[in-house]
């Protein structure tokens, strides 16, 4: 994986960007909901030309940063929703997702799994990882008190390793 | 959209000359909501088993809590002396087990044949 553009901000990098169109939902924050925003995602994505690889790739990206939001951004506060926001250009698809937490609690590294054998890391803990290691670009931005944004790219001429 | 249930069949393959394989047959989703059908099965089984095969085929969703309820399962054939096999994940799968390494705890097979061979 190469070229690729992450990281954690607590300023708004990306928004603003000059879509020819745009797709939004607004899920409850419950588990299981995650589906709806996975499978928009990746009918967009078909229909944009990208190979099934990138699509599941996608969807499963897509589906942890809704958990996340779900999970540590709402606390699973089913007042609150998620916000799905799906941002298509020529080349390109952003997906970015909302919440009203102040951002991410846990981290990208590389999960451990030596260390989740012996019982010294936890099992879980690992969707930060995959959405950074699935997408071209991923970024999270805490934007108080407006909430935060987990955003992820994937290009259609970006050759995903 | 509520997560489909988890279902887990267990079935018992005889093997003439070693132990007999366990096949614990995975469909629907594996979730953070799996924890009972998954860690429940597991728990279920007799201390005598040795050799446990996991069949991933049927599932329809499998997201990282659901990952990390197999890593728990994992962990605890460790400690027991258990060996696991697994076949019947997408390649899309196969890249995030082996992505989070899982693999380096179970080997990951193309069918059921050769899960069962690689023991």
């Amino acid at each position: 994986m190469s070229n690729k553009a992450t990281g954690i901000s607590d300023k708004p990098t990306g928004s603003g960007r000059a879509s020819s169109s745009s797709i939004e939902l607004r899920l409850p924050s419950r588990l299981g909901y995650e589906k709806v925003a996975m499978n928009t995602a990746a009918s967009v994505a078909r229909l944009m030309g990208f190979s099934d690889e990138r699509v599941d790739d996608l969807k499963t990206a897509v589906a942890e940063a809704c958990i996340n939001a779900m999970e540590h951004g709402n606390k699973l506060d089913e007042a609150l929703s998620v916000g799905v926001i799906l941002s298509m250009d020529a080349n390109s698809l952003e997906v970015k997702v909302t919440d009203n937490g102040d951002g991410p609690q846990s981290k990208t590294d590389a999960p451990d799994i030596d260390k989740k054998m012996m019982g010294e890391e936890e099992a879980r803990g690992m969707g930060m990882f995959l959405i950074q290691a699935l997408v071209d670009e991923a970024e999270w931005v805490s934007d108080p008190p407006e909430g935060s944004y987990a955003r992820m790219v994937i290009h259609l001429d970006h050759p995903h390793v | 959209m509520p997560e489909l249930v988890t279902r887990v069949t267990v079935e018992e393959l005889p093997a003439p000359s070693a132990d007999p394989i366990t096949v614990m047959r995975f469909s629907g989703d594996i979730t953070s909501a799996s924890q009972p059908a998954v860690m429940g099965t597991y728990e279920g089984l007799p201390d005598s088993v040795k050799r446990i095969l996991l069949d991933f085929s049927k599932v329809e969703y499998l997201n990282s809590s659901g990952i990390a309820l197999v890593i728990q399962m994992m962990i605890a054939a460790s400690k027991k002396g258990q060996k696991i096999n697994s076949f019947g994940l997408s390649p899309h799968f196969k890249k995030v087990f082996t992505m989070v390494g899982i693999t380096k705890y179970t080997a990951l097979h193309e069918d059921e044949a050769s899960a069962c061979a690689g023991f």
